[in-house]
């Protein structure tokens, strides 16, 4: 994580169920990045990860933070929920599966894309979760990269 | 082509009567599925889905599409009226289902990736 060089930080709320306000946090990080003069090419990778990120957070959490840190090189996006956790994490990257309910995928979600779609759109992409605890999400997306993972 | 042109030749209803429609249409993307939406549309895309609620203006913004047309006369959420108003992000309308207007818009020239 950046921190002395960091030239941007800034952290938000993002609370488990709230589906009205879903992706406000993913366009206030997209408005930032954009502020920042970022490649619009990174500003779209680093807002999609970002929405998948906090999608996941309110269809499956209690409450969670998103802390975006943005140094010369690099964006760093770090998403830490108190949820359930995930108990098969390489089952949980398989495109296509998805614990969504009949009503979350009724609205479209559980397409089952969201964590692919995050490592998709990242340089590096870490996960660590325990199971009744929570999730810890590590995006980063070098602001002169372009590949993925 | 722009989404007036659009908008014109297939008689959509115009809900965001507010947002300018002169923006150009570079494609197309049809899916009801958001991160389907997120992982494959892309910029300047027309999105067609049936989903009315305010999610989808928000990956409309994230991922720089032209526009969102609801299918089988659906209208949208007072919610997502206010976002999409708020966001810039024009919302049109059609009775046609979705395989109808899609094939409409692929004769038209708007084709997938």
């Amino acid at each position: 994580m950046p921190t002395a060089e960091s030239v941007y930080r800034q952290e938000f709320p993002v609370k488990g169920g709230d589906f009205a306000k879903a992706g406000a946090v993913a366009c206030r990080i997209k408005e930032l990045l954009k502020d920042l003069g970022l490649d619009t090419a990174i500003v779209r990778r680093a807002a999609i990860a970002a929405y998948e990120a906090e999608m996941n957070v309110i269809m499956y959490a209690r409450e969670g933070r998103m802390d975006l840190a943005v140094s010369a090189q690099e964006v760093h996006i770090t998403v830490d929920d108190q949820g359930p956790g995930i108990a098969d994490v390489e089952l949980a990257m398989t495109e296509g599966f998805s614990t969504a309910t009949p009503e979350m995928r009724e609205l479209g979600f559980g397409a089952g894309m969201g964590l692919p779609n995050i490592k998709r759109n990242s340089d590096v992409f870490y996960i660590d979760s325990r199971t009744g605890h929570g999730t810890r999400l590590k995006i980063i997306i070098r602001t002169n990269g372009h590949g993925t993972t | 082509m722009t989404l007036t042109d659009l908008a014109t030749r297939l008689e959509l209803k115009v809900f965001t009567a507010g947002i300018p429609l002169d923006r150009p249409v570079l494609g197309g993307y049809a899916s009801d599925l958001l991160s389907d939406v997120i992982g494959h549309a892309r910029k300047d895309d027309l999105w067609v889905t049936m989903q009315v609620h305010p999610n989808i203006v928000a990956v409309a913004v994230l991922k720089e599409l032209a526009g969102i047309v609801l299918v089988n006369g659906r209208e949208p959420a007072p919610e997502t009226f206010a976002q999409a108003e708020r966001e810039k992000v024009p919302v049109l309308g059609t009775r046609l289902g979705t395989f109808e207007l899609v094939g409409r818009l692929y004769a038209m020239g708007v084709k997938g990736g």
